[in-house]
């Protein structure tokens, strides 16, 4: 059919001219968070345009933002990624128990939740890869382990008592304006954007995504890069773990309760495929702060949390129906 | 004179405002076999897909015995007596074959409706006398997913046809089966015929058509170019109408020197679908593989590429022992293989094409893990132009090509590889004449230049213009080896067809 196209009698039309529907499936998320922004600019200047208020959202966004990013890697490679929430409150406990003032070095409770979640990811990984288990009882599983292993590293109660410089990591700012949480959700979003547009590993990620068949006749190691993957995702749990248990100052076992729900919803808002090979890096950064800017704003309007709830659902549910009605309806 | 069963007046369909349907008209008798050609691109599928309710025409009038009729959905069409054999199967794989048959309009034990009990057992009884009746040997309990390519093709005829319909539309049906299924489809055309039963009948291979077909439409570019009966056209009339210009089908066989052994296979076996197979392929040299479909052939060669896992068996590659345990491997040692498939093989359907040209060799445009865009444009670029690849950009989909161009993104991404050894397991299935020829060209080309090149056809006059030397396979085994004077139709057949000897 596109064939035609190329025919000289139909070059007139010009197919590949940049038309309204294809600025809005490219940048009709941007659009919506814009406008989103204005209405409330407009309904309560005072409140939402405070600059103390808008870094409040930023550091919001940025929890749920740094999940979304290794979210965003599991499903484009065509899996789901379900233990996140888990893994934050189980590296959080960790964490805050090696920051009590002058136990360990700083470096190791930064690194240990780090590398303890990269760890559980890439079992969650190999045995999607390795096991043929599906994606989502894997993760089911280390969600219900995790919660549990959370509760027995800590006996239940929440770890108190971390060091300020614990504190500090989540809770600095540079220059007293911009918030390390900020920061660290920038870099890890460019980071991934660097990796999945700019990389043979990121292109792969893709490819395995869109028909892991053809990947793995085409040379690809399929099985490697699924598991890394969960690495990825489960690393940046343990970072989300480590800034959570820093900005609240402790570590809770219930911490991360449906994160990866947030993280979930904010990568289906930003356009990703739940079935994979498809989205854009940015897409989940704007579906992050979407979310956060939505629920700030609905708490400055004096919106029930009742309410809430049920217009952040809407906002999922139409998001993806826009989607799928971008790419040519449901066939 | 009766009125025709079927008439389409004056279709047309755009697609984001690209006609892709103008004027369409067609008539169909009853009783008659009626072909329909034309180049993949030119509307055919999509004037199908309006026959069956898939989708909705922008315009025109589609009459039934006279009355017009609405298709809104594909149960109306159904209900109107239409039914259609996909070129793209779309059987429930883990359904047995007897549920396959009656799906959607299941045999119920009591109750109506969704919440009737199925009768599985009658299902399988009716199954079962519906394959007697067209001498199918495929047993109805079994599951869809254990069945090869050819036996869900004949489930599906089975299918369509079993629904009383009046008109059966046949979308490239023998695509993917043997000169012996053909044989057993013809025969059952003409029976459907004899019963005043209408097919709309899409096909490439011309000498089918004038085997079986009555009245010939040719459409091109969504233009409907001319509609008479079968007696009025000569394979070169249609070739012309389809492509509009004149293209002679058969690619010269180009004489290269032929040079040292590059790929050597000693006793490879797999399972039981591969016995104990050895050949070497030199470089310059075309080297066929004959064979019926379930012969092992494709096992033989994805066994070759890592793909399998040998259960014994050799490889050399130059002289030297190899172990290819996995895709990569095999690319590493210089071999590429063009998958039959290339919709669930060969093509990440969701990428541009250009990120599925450059996915095999993406290391040859990377440094340190980092793409080099430009130099991928350039190679994507390159690739397009001379594989005369028809595409709106190298930044479009490759989902919305035509088979043959599909087919020629896979070729460009294994040639990315700059493989030694290049093996094609049916490079041309599906794809029209132009692209076809292309591909013979390209065949000849890689040859020209040093490249031991491994061709799978099942299409004997395709193997035997492209070979000079077949390998003929039967049950997983070598049955034979005929060099370029020694080809016939007969004697491949011959050794193609499995012995009499008792399976182990």
């Amino acid at each position: 059919m596109t064939e035609r196209t190329m025919k000289p009698t139909a070059s007139k039309r010009r197919p590949r001219a940049y038309g309204a529907d294809r600025f809005f499936q490219d940048f009709g998320l941007v659009l919506i968070f814009v406008v989103v922004v204005g209405v409330l600019v407009v309904l309560s200047p005072g409140a939402f345009a405070r600059p103390a208020n808008l870094i409040g959202i930023i550091k919001q966004a940025s929890i749920n933002g740094v999940l979304a990013m290794g979210m965003m890697f599991v499903i484009i490679s065509g899996g789901i990624d379900l233990s996140v929430g888990s893994i934050v409150a189980f590296t959080g406990v960790v964490a805050a128990s090696l920051a009590h003032p002058g136990a360990y070095p700083l470096a190791l409770t930064i690194i240990a939740p780090i590398v303890l979640g990269a760890a559980i990811g890439a079992v969650n990984g190999a045995s999607v890869a390795y096991g043929r288990i599906p994606s989502f009882i894997v993760t089911l599983a280390a969600m219900i382990v995790f919660r549990g292993a959370a509760l027995i590293a800590c006996d239940g109660s929440p770890v108190f008592g971390v060091s300020g410089a614990f504190e500090d990591i989540a809770g600095g700012f540079v220059r007293d304006v911009v918030p390390y949480l900020a920061i660290y959700f920038a870099l890890v979003a460019l980071a991934s954007a660097f990796i999945l547009k700019m990389t043979v590993y990121g292109r792969r990620v893709y490819a395995i995504g869109g028909n892991p068949v053809a990947a793995g006749v085409s040379g690809i190691n399929v099985r490697a890069l699924q598991t890394s993957v969960y690495a990825i995702s489960g690393a940046l749990a343990g970072f989300a773990g480590l800034l959570l248990a820093s900005r609240t100052v402790s570590g809770s076992p219930t911490a991360g309760e449906g994160y990866e729900l947030n993280a979930i919803a904010a990568v289906i808002i930003g356009g990703v495929s739940m079935s994979g090979g498809v989205g854009h890096w940015y897409g989940p950064v704007i579906g992050a702060l979407l979310i956060a800017v939505i629920g700030n704003g609905l708490d400055i309007l004096n919106v029930s949390s009742y309410y809430q709830l049920v217009i952040q659902g809407l906002i999922i549910y139409f998001a993806v129906l826009a989607d799928v009605r971008s790419k040519g309806g449901l066939r | 004179m009766t009125s025709p069963l079927l008439e389409v007046r004056g279709i047309a369909k755009s697609f984001n405002r690209n006609p892709v349907l103008q004027d369409v008209s067609l008539s169909v008798g009853r009783g008659e076999v009626h072909a329909v050609m034309g180049e993949n691109g030119a509307g055919k599928s999509t004037l199908m897909k309006i026959l069956m309710g898939m989708i909705s025409a922008d315009a025109g009038e589609i009459l039934l015995e006279g009355r017009p009729v609405s298709l809104r959905d594909p149960r109306a069409a159904m209900d109107l007596g239409l039914a259609m054999i996909h070129q793209e199967l779309s059987p429930v794989l883990d359904m047995e074959v007897a549920e396959n048959v009656f799906l959607g309009r299941e045999i119920r034990r009591f109750g109506a409706g969704p919440l009737g009990v199925v009768d599985l057992g009658e299902m399988r009884r009716a199954c079962q006398e519906l394959f007697d009746r067209f001498s199918i040997l495929i047993d109805p309990c079994v599951c869809m997913r254990d069945l090869s390519v050819a036996e869900m093709q004949l489930v599906e005829i089975v299918k369509a046809i079993s629904t009383s319909a009046k008109i059966v539309i046949m979308d490239e049906p023998t695509s993917a089966i043997t000169e012996r299924e053909v044989a057993i489809l013809f025969r059952q055309i003409d029976a459907l015929r004899a019963h005043g039963v209408s097919i709309i009948y899409i096909s490439h291979k011309l000498d089918e058509i004038f085997r079986i077909a009555d009245r010939i439409s040719v459409m091109r570019d969504g233009v409907m170019i001319v509609s008479d009966v079968a007696s009025a056209f000569t394979r070169d009339s249609i070739i012309r109408a389809m492509v509009g210009r004149e293209i002679t089908n058969f690619v010269p066989k180009a004489t290269v020197p032929i040079g040292e052994a590059v790929l050597t296979v000693r006793n490879l076996t797999w399972k039981k679908r591969v016995r104990d197979v050895s050949f070497s392929a030199r470089a310059g040299e075309i080297l066929g593989i004959a064979g019926l479909v379930g012969a092992g052939r494709s096992e033989m060669v994805e066994t070759l590429f890592g793909i399998r896992r040998a259960s014994s068996g050799e490889i050399l590659i130059h002289g030297r022992p190899e172990r290819i345990r996995s895709p990569g491997e095999a690319i590493r040692h210089g071999l590429a293989l063009v998958t039959e498939d290339r919709k669930t093989t060969g093509l990440n359907l969701l990428g541009t094409v250009e990120e599925n040209i450059s996915l095999a060799a993406i290391g040859r445009v990377a440094r340190f893990g980092l793409i080099r865009k430009g130099k991928e444009h350039v190679w994507a670029e390159d690739s397009i132009e001379t594989l005369r690849i028809k595409t709106l950009s190298r930044d479009a989909l490759v989902s919305s090509l035509s088979g043959g161009n599909q087919q020629k993104v896979v070729l460009a991404k294994w040639l990315m590889t700059t493989p030694e050894v290049i093996i094609l397991d049916e490079p041309t299935r599906g794809i029209d004449v132009g692209a076809k020829r292309d591909i013979y060209l390209l065949i000849g080309e890689l040859a020209r230049q040093g490249k031991a090149v491994i061709v799978i056809s099942s299409e004997l006059i395709e193997i035997m213009g492209l070979a000079d030397r077949i390998l003929v396979m039967a049950e997983g085994r070598m049955t034979g080896e005929l060099k370029r004077d020694a080809f016939s139709q007969e004697r491949i057949m011959e050794l193609a067809t499995p012995s009499n000897e008792v399976r182990p």
